[in-house]
Order: C-alpha cells, then structure tokens, then sequence
C-alpha cells in the first residue's frame, strides 16, 4: 500500500455524508443495469443492507465496478489494453438505492477472474455503499459461491481472518447470488482501506 | 502464472483527511459505523480502474439547474465552478460531477423532507455534467437554504450542495459536500467538524470570486475538488522471474 512519497500535494477533499436525500440527485433509470436486460447469461446480484440493530437501511445506495467476463476492464490503466467486452452494452459499472426493505440489485454477468501479483483472484465485485450515517463511503467486495476453488486462492480473502471471510461470499440464489451487507455487529461484513 | 507484466498506477491513501465512520456527535453513525478496523485492501487492477462516463450520459441542461422547468426557481442565483484536480495539481478530464441540493428555503424535492419550508415547483435541485480537457466543471443554480434536522437541540445544517465525483478510478471515488464562506451554521454542525483536520475542512469551503460574477444576473463561487493522486512512482509488477 502506497501512503508515502512527495508532499506537494493540494490535499484531499474531505468525504462528506451523501445524507438521506441521495435519491434526488444519484439514481437513473438504468442504473442497475451493468448489462441490458435480456443479455444472455445474465444473473441478479442483490440483498439488503441492515444496521447494527439489524434494521434494514431504506436510504442507502451501493455502486458496482467489476471486470467483464474474461477479467477485462475496458480502461486505459488496464495494462493488457482497453478492449470492449464481448458482452453487448457491458459497463462494469451498476448503482443501486436501497427500497423501503433495504434491499437492492443489479443486472450483470459474473466476471472473470482478474489477474494479480502472482497469479489471479477469484471473480469479484467491487462495492460502495452511500448512505445517510456514512460520513464516507464504505468499500467491501462481493464473491461468488460456485468458485470454491478460485475462492480458496485469493489474495483478497486468504489475507483475511478465517471468520470473516465468509461476509465477502455471496449465496446462491433462484436466477443469482444474494450480498448481503451488514454495517455494524454480528457478522459485520468487511469493509476496507483501499 | 499470468506471465504478463502489470504496469499499474498506484493512488496515495491520504491519512487523517476523512471523517472517521464513527462519530458519535452524528447520531446517525451509532448504528451505522462499523464496529471493526477497516481491513487493507492492496489496490489491484479492479481498483485502480473505473466507469468511463461519456457525454451521453450528460443532458444538454443538466448543468443548469435554474433551467428545469417552466419558470425560473426563486432565491439568489449563482454560478458554481471549479476544477477536478489531483494531488500534484494534475486536472482530472472527463470526470463525471453530480450535484443535488436544497432550495432557496432549505427544503429538498424528497419525500422525507417535510419541514414546513415551501417546496419550489420550478426547482428540483439535481445536475450533473462532466469535466473539460482541464478537468473544469461549471452549473448555474440557486443557493440552497440552511435547514433544521433532530441531530441535536435546534440543529440546523449549513448551506451545501452535494457533490458526488468519478475520477479516473474506483479509489479516487468521492462524496462530499460544498459548504459556503463564512457560514454562522458551521460550529454546531457535526457533519462539517467532523472531518478531523481543521485546514482539511477548509477545502469544503467554496470561495466567492466577484470576476466570475455574471453582471446583472449570477454571483459566483469556485469549489475545487482534490481526489487521491498518484504515488510517485508507477510500480511494476513482473511476475515472470519468480
Ligand atoms: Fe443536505
């Protein structure tokens, strides 16, 4: 991790609450939609995000960035080249409010997995969650449950108690997987510095 | 085993810069602050890339957010810019800035804001647009009012304006919100103070700049916006020889 180097810097803004009308000015119609619906091979990625008390948060809203299905992003700090998914409409990008249950979700394609340092991590997610009560953004990852063996060899999670781990998997679901996002208490799930 | 070579940039973590998730002044962080140290999470290629937004993801007004409906919003109208910069002054193009607001009463378009303040039919209080090759961003609004919240005993919150920013990655990400001189609100309000570094709040602060006035019709503040820079050197990573 980087903290160091020149202090020529302006300094960075400071993150501020996106506060419980975040409804106003971030959501769009489309916004859950990492894929057009009816993209083949298309699965939901949803849960609901509850409080320490356990109580579902209605105002909050969770943001996706992932790699496409060959562990690809289309950007031009990915060394390999920024190349369009073979996925039509891809974005990689998804946003979410939460509903009167906390509950949101999305429309992808699960990625591929994504090269490291040495060797590669298991296919993930990358989530941000806004919310009233957030004075920043929480950051954690999403992880599938049908990739056991990748799972096993990520440096993301090898890095992390054994206990906690399971807070990153995501369970099976009818047509998905179910994340669900716990703040605060009894399985917190992991939120990081990055 | 991947057998390529990853040149990746990587981003500074800013230390003592952000508010801490637990903040007990903000009643709202009781039940929402995590209860367990964040855990490092080394910047890899997920999170050294993001959305690239393009223009047609901006309306033509979207920047102007006196020019919504029918008739013009009432309060006093001003003209908001800025640059996107990072730390070593770099600008940021192309970043995707989205902004929502109260209106000239201090009452939001929501729902659940229902404090006897009038709503403003020709107001809705949300824009966006993305920054130019020097990473400079401009909107036309109104100045929001101050509103009361049950944070604590006669709260009311400094006037702001929520900013929402895409840099050029998922860690240069950031939410935060423009507050405006010399505002009579900031010593009660925990959300402004709770950003540990009294300089660092400063940068909340937007400044007036009468040369960006429009004669006869707009006063003019400037907000820029500061995301994580680059360390100082690209690292490379070649996982061929080990
Ligand atoms: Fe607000």
């Amino acid at each position: 991790m980087t903290t160091d180097g020149p202090t020529d810097s302006l300094g960075v803004t400071p993150g501020q609450t996106a506060g419980p009308f975040l409804h106003i000015g971030l959501p769009y119609d489309d916004a859950p939609y990492v894929v057009p619906e009816g993209t083949p091979g298309a699965i939901r990625v949803h849960g609901t995000v509850v409080d320490g008390a356990g109580t579902p948060v209605s105002d909050a809203l969770v943001e996706i960035w992932q790699a496409d299905p060959d562990g690809r992003f289309e950007h031009p700090d990915d060394p390999r080249g920024a190349i369009p998914a073979r996925v039509q409409g891809f974005r990689g990008f998804g946003r979410c409010p939460t509903d009167e249950a906390g509950h949101y979700a999305f429309v992808t394609v699960k990625p591929g997995r994504v090269p490291a340092e040495n060797g590669w991590q298991a296919p993930h997610l990358d989530v941000a969650v806004f919310a009233r009560g957030l004075l920043h953004h929480l950051v954690t990852r999403a992880y599938f449950p049908d990739e056991a063996d990748d799972n096993a060899h990520d440096p993301v999670l090898a890095a992390l108690p054994p206990d906690r781990r399971e807070t990153l998997v995501a369970v099976p679901d009818a047509d998905g997987v179910r994340f669900d996002i716990r703040l605060q208490g009894d399985h917190e799930t992991v939120f990081f510095l990055v | 085993m991947t057998g390529q070579r990853l040149s990746v940039v990587r981003y500074r973590v800013p230390t003592g810069v952000h508010p801490p998730y637990d903040y007990p002044d903000y009643h709202s962080t009781r039940l929402r602050a995590p209860s367990r140290p964040l855990e490092v999470l080394p910047q890899r290629l997920t999170e050294l890339t993001g959305p690239v937004f393009g223009s047609d993801r901006v309306g033509e007004l979207d920047d102007d957010l006196t020019a919504h409906h029918p008739g013009e919003p009432l309060g006093q109208r001003i003209v908001v810019s800025g640059r996107v910069l990072e730390e070593d002054g770099r600008p940021v193009p192309g970043a995707l800035v989205e902004v929502w607001q109260a209106n000239a009463a201090g009452r939001y378009r929501h729902v659940v804001d229902n404090w006897p303040a009038p709503l403003d039919p020709n107001f809705t209080g949300a824009g966006r647009t993305l920054t130019d090759g020097d990473g400079r961003y401009r909107f036309v609004t109104i100045k929001p009012g101050a509103y009361p919240w049950h944070n604590h005993d006669n709260a009311w919150r400094p006037a702001h304006i929520h900013f929402s920013l895409f840099g050029r990655s998922f860690t240069q990400r950031l939410v935060t919100q423009m507050y405006f001189p010399d505002d009579p609100l900031f010593g009660q309000d925990p959300i402004f103070n709770s950003v540990p570094d009294p300089a660092a709040r400063q940068r909340m602060i937007s400044r007036y700049v009468h040369e960006r006035t429009q004669p006869h019709w707009a006063l003019a503040f400037e907000f820029d916006i500061v995301l994580r820079g680059r360390a100082a050197t690209p690292f490379e990573e070649d996982d061929d020889d080990d």
